[in-house]
């Protein structure tokens, strides 16, 4: 977009409103420029946005647009450009305040993604409610994101840590729930949806008992909130974490949602300007929060460009984008079952899994696999993806990852099973 | 497409691959060293036996990708019979070649000029020096005195 174009217009240039439109993942492909570009001689075939989504063009236009036309510090100055650049930024967290449920806009804190989110609430929290002898319950399929904040938290305060286990499909083992989630458990974090097995977890049941004794629930949303429906109260979560650039918004940008009780009661963990208000526009309930956590200048485009980008998914609905990922899910685990040199990682139900199939072959190590996929344009992910415990649970020391999105297809997963069985040949096991 | 992969994939190293060498424990251990790959979580073990100043025999050991193993079978097949001064040269010549730097002309490197293919590949660079980082920061070690390197990590 060049210039000149209002926010307002922005939104507009969005595709028309879907509901009770067929989902066309070959249409909204269209949608991201970078989807059409060639890898090695090949369209690309994205299937790594686990790690991070691609981008609309109202995202990228509203980055163009916001240095070209809103450029300003927020909160700090009194002329036009800082007028509304301070509006957009707090209307994108008005936004995602009623992305995740309607919670309070004081509620919603900006950080830099889900990993600083977590982070904020082991390091103030936590230092604030934890001492020796209590306890800390975590699960064992954790992101490091989720897991190394405890873990230093504990070594510092002397708290144990507790991990509910797994099962041998990948469902958290809720036998011993109970011995686990003991009296003395000040919190329980865990995340919403695996980024390596794609678990859904069955967060309402156990944050239900973190609180029956009197412990605070922390959910990393960083895989669910940009792929199914999320209503934070109803799950009744305290914090709620997830980032920008894995729901098609800009990296730089991250949420942490906490209980305003909660919040108010938090020592800020850095200090500076922006965090005592300097505040002069009359937002009524503008008080200490959420600025009390985001000390100095935030990434304010960033903070702009997401709202096109949930305005985009809302736009879609995101039961839609559920539905869709649920049936390309089973079309994957399905074609993936037909190889027999593959063997897949995680749950088979898709009513308790996500879109993120972590497999591998009996011969090919994962990174040689990624490498060769990769010369024919198929972008996936080889690793222990941030949550090397769980790897070596399952017993290997990587896995390779497709992971998909709204903007896939079924012909993206026909090219995966292509790629999968060309490199046994390249490979010469077959 | 697979002129690139075929240069990172040779025949050379596709053969240590599937048949790596080193892979016999050692009856006496005078360097033992465990490396690992953070990014993808690859992991080996090597140990050397020496007689004298002269590497005896070597034990290889790497749950890997076929670059990272071929690398530390070549690593076994090429520093038996060295000495410990022509082992250090041999490995930073590798680093020179795979990082891009001169590599010294007389530099006569047999199957391991085979990794000079990864070059092409920069995420798997890593890959190729796991097991050569491994065995330097042994031999650092063991000359500040240390009994055991601390384990090695190849970012
Ligand atoms: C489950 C989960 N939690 C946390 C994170 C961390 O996200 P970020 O790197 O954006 O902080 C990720 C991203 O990989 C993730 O998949």
């Amino acid at each position: 977009m060049k210039g000149g174009k209002s926010m307002a217009e922005v939104v507009q240039r969005e595709p028309e409103n879907r509901i009770g439109m067929e989902f066309n993942a070959e249409k909204y492909k269209t949608d991201f420029p970078i989807l059409s570009r060639m890898i090695r001689g090949t369209k690309l075939v994205y299937l790594d946005s686990a790690a991070t989504t691609q981008k609309p063009r109202v995202v990228i236009d509203a980055v163009d647009q916001y240095y070209r036309l809103h450029n300003a510090n927020v909160h700090r100055g009194l002329h036009t450009l800082a007028e509304e650049a301070t509006a957009a930024y707090e209307a994108t967290r008005d936004k995602i305040a009623g992305f995740i449920g309607g919670v309070k806009r004081e509620e919603i804190i900006y950080t830099r993604n889900a990993t600083e989110a977590i982070n904020m609430v082991a390091s103030s929290w936590g230092y604030q409610n934890i001492k020796k002898g209590d306890r800390i319950v975590i699960t064992q399929m954790e992101h490091h994101a989720n897991l190394v904040p405890w873990i230093v938290l504990s070594r510092k305060t002397g708290a144990e840590l507790v991990y509910i286990p797994i099962d041998p499909e990948g469902y958290l083992d809720l036998a011993d729930l109970k011995d686990i989630i003991a009296p003395n458990t000040k919190i329980v974090a865990l995340t919403h949806m695996s980024n390596v097995l794609g678990t859904i977890n069955p967060v309402d049941e156990i944050i239900a008992l973190a609180h029956k004794r009197g412990a605070v629930a922390l959910v990393d949303g960083a895989q669910s909130v940009p792929h199914m429906p999320v209503d934070v109260r109803a799950m009744d979560a305290d914090f709620l974490a997830f980032s920008a650039h894995k729901m098609l918004g800009p990296t730089g940008l991250g949420v942490l949602y906490g209980k305003e009780e909660l919040l108010s009661r938090m020592e800020p963990v850095q200090y500076g300007g922006e965090m005592i208000s300097e505040v002069r526009y009359d937002y009524a309930a503008w008080n200490e929060l959420p600025h009390k956590f985001e000390a100095g200048t935030p990434n304010i485009e960033a903070a702009f460009a997401f709202l096109p980008a949930l305005e985009y998914l809302e736009k879609i609905g995101m039961e839609n984008i559920r539905r869709h990922e649920m049936e390309l899910t089973g079309y994957a685990l399905d074609k993936l079952a037909g190889l027999e040199f593959i063997k897949v990682f995680g749950p088979k139900d898709l009513n308790h899994r996500g879109g993120a199939v972590s497999f591998i072959d009996k011969n090919i190590h994962p990174h040689d696999m990624a490498t060769f996929l990769d010369t024919l344009g198929i972008a996936v992910r080889a690793g222990h993806h941030c949550a090397q415990p769980l790897t070596r649970l399952l017993g290997v020391n990587s896995t390779t990852r497709a992971s998909l999105y709204l903007y896939n297809t079924h012909n993206d997963i026909d090219q995966l099973i292509t790629g999968l069985k060309e490199a046994r040949r390249y490979f010469r096991y077959e | 497409m697979s002129d690139n992969l075929d240069d990172l994939y040779r025949d050379i190293l596709m053969e240590h691959y599937r048949f790596p060498r080193g892979h016999h424990h050692l009856e006496h251990e005078d360097i033992h060293n465990e490396g690992q790959n953070p990014t993808c979580g690859d992991e080996i073990e090597l140990a050397l036996e020496l007689e004298g100043d002269r590497v005896k025999d070597v034990y290889v050991s790497c749950m890997g990708c076929a670059v990272s193993v071929a690398s530390g079978s070549m690593l076994a097949e090429v520093t038996k019979g060295k000495t410990l001064e022509e082992v250090k040269k041999i490995a930073a010549t590798i680093k020179a070649m795979l990082t891009g730097e001169a590599v010294p002309k007389d530099a006569d490197l047999g199957d391991l000029e085979a990794l000079s293919g990864v070059k092409k590949f920069p995420v798997r660079v890593k890959c190729a020096l796991l097991s050569w980082t491994t065995l330097v920061n042994a031999l650092e070690a063991r000359e500040k005195g240390k009994e055991k390197a601390p384990s090695t990590t190849e970012q």
